[in-house]
């Protein structure tokens, strides 16, 4: 045990920002893929297609409903599990231990679909049916109507639900270190377990996320001018 | 699937002392959160500057790190730190800081203050300035201003998002497994532990949980329509779990 609670910081601070690299790494690579399920869910329950609409509505209150922690063991479990019944029966015996990266990114970007599904679909939603039928009186083909038509004007409705759901994101990449994936808060618990500087530690690790959350807040507010640069300003 | 655990008088027992910490810990942080809710949130709009600053800086660190950083600050960090002040040991609130189900009430707790502060402070702001007018020409006290108009105002027009952060509330209690607490997560990786099936316990409390989420925004939802001056029509928006 160091004498000077500064010495143990010294030594640790180097794995921590490591660890932290690691968060935002998650985080980043889960928002993507959040924001890809939660089009393909908000498409899903805007669909004039009767199951289909039911499947995203299931997704979405399901895993709304449910705390995100249970979630994260159950389907950690169950996503190992998955994966290798579905390699047993093509690969005959190949026992793979999935990577502890690939199942955070994966289970937090399935939760953090759902929620997203709510926010585009609201925003979808928001935009006047004139603009998507004159969209589709000149002619639009329905990638082009997206693209030209339905993403800018939903965007300035979902970035402020975008830029909660990134922070709660973030914060949520902690939830990890309880099944034993080393990012930020499981390295800061090491730290503190072997130094026994608990409070140090944790403050320092919250400060680290406090860092993050404050950066992207000011990163969100210029994505939301750019968006908003064509409406009026109020 | 394999429910014949659930027979075992012992795990029946874990999972409702879980069931019961649960509810309790939503009922105890609730009441206590809100009510430093409407001091943090009356602090910053009417409070001495200073008071609104410190205010404002634990607002934004609450809402800005984890709240199982949180947890482990307090329980783990400051938890630690309690017995080296000296007399504490020997006093009557000891027994009370050593009980984990204070720390997760003080940490839920200081979360729903700061969150709910925020949505009430919003509120209170757009509350007409000619009600709180209103109030004193009709000669009432400053207190009498902010519990019986001002406040109730406020109230009535976030109640569908104070639904919304109570379920956040119930769905974060999950937390508190990590810290030697006996919960329903708890009760269940005990049960996981004990008995290899992985699936089963962990699916019966995903069940109850969502249960109890529908429970609590249907009470919501009563409370929504009977809180004075409730307007009917709004009531297709305050629906957290579209059907």
């Amino acid at each position: 045990m160091p004498s000077d609670p500064t010495d143990g910081l010294l030594e640790w601070l180097g794995p921590i920002l490591q660890g932290a690299l690691v968060t935002l790494e998650i985080a980043l690579l889960a928002y993507a893929i959040g924001l890809g399920l939660g089009l393909i869910g908000a498409t899903a329950r805007l669909s004039p297609w009767r199951p289909l609409r039911a499947l995203g509505t299931a997704y979405s209150t399901l895993v709304r409903a449910i705390p995100e922690l249970l979630l994260i063991i159950l389907l950690y479990y169950a996503g190992s599990q998955a994966l290798n019944a579905l390699l047993a029966e093509f690969g005959g015996d190949t026992h793979i231990e999935i990577s502890g990266f690939v199942t955070a990114v994966g289970v937090l970007a399935f939760v953090q679909g759902a929620y997203m599904t709510e926010v585009f679909r609201g925003a979808i939603q928001a935009i006047p049916r004139g603009q998507l039928e004159a969209a589709d009186a000149y002619g639009f083909s329905r990638p082009t109507r997206f693209h030209r038509i339905v993403l800018p004007a939903m965007l300035p409705n979902a970035l402020p639900g975008m830029s909660n759901l990134w922070l709660i994101l973030v914060k949520d990449t902690a939830l990890i270190s309880v099944i034993g994936f080393e990012e930020l808060f499981f390295t800061a618990q090491q730290a503190a377990a072997s130094t026994r500087d608990y409070a140090l530690f944790y403050a320092f690790a919250g400060a680290l996320y406090l860092v993050m959350t404050l950066g992207s807040n000011a990163l969100f507010a210029r994505a939301e001018r750019y968006v908003r640069r064509g409406q009026p300003s109020t | 699937m394999d429910f014949s655990w659930l027979t075992d008088p012992f795990y029946q027992k874990a999972l409702w002392t879980g069931f019961v910490n649960t509810l309790w810990l939503v009922a105890v942080s609730a009441v206590c959160g809100f009510a430093l809710a409407v001091v943090f949130a009356v602090t910053r709009l009417r409070g001495p500057r200073p008071l609104a600053m410190l205010v404002t800086g634990v607002t934004t660190v609450v809402r800005g790190t984890p709240l199982l950083v949180q947890l482990f600050f307090f329980y783990d960090g400051v938890g630690r730190l309690l017995p080296e002040i000296p007399g504490l040991r020997e006093s009557l609130i000891w027994p009370l800081l050593r009980d984990p189900f204070f720390y997760g009430a003080l940490t839920f707790t200081l979360s729903v203050g700061a969150y709910t502060g925020e949505v009430l402070r919003g509120a209170l702001l757009s509350v007409p300035e000619g009600e709180l007018a209103a109030g004193r020409a009709f000669g009432l006290s400053r207190w009498q201003i902010l519990y019986r108009l001002w406040l109730p105002r406020a109230i009535q027009m976030c109640l569908p998002t104070l639904t919304g952060e109570l379920i956040l509330l119930l769905k974060s209690v999950p937390l508190v497994s990590t810290i030697a607490l006996m919960d329903l997560l708890k009760a269940a990786n005990m049960v996981r532990d004990e008995t290899f099936l992985v699936y089963e316990p962990l699916l019966l409390i995903a069940g109850i949980y969502l249960a109890l989420t529908l429970v609590l925004t249907s009470v919501m939802r009563v409370i929504e329509h009977r809180f004075p001056g409730a307007r009917p029509v709004a009531s297709k928006r305050r629906r957290l779990l579209p059907g």
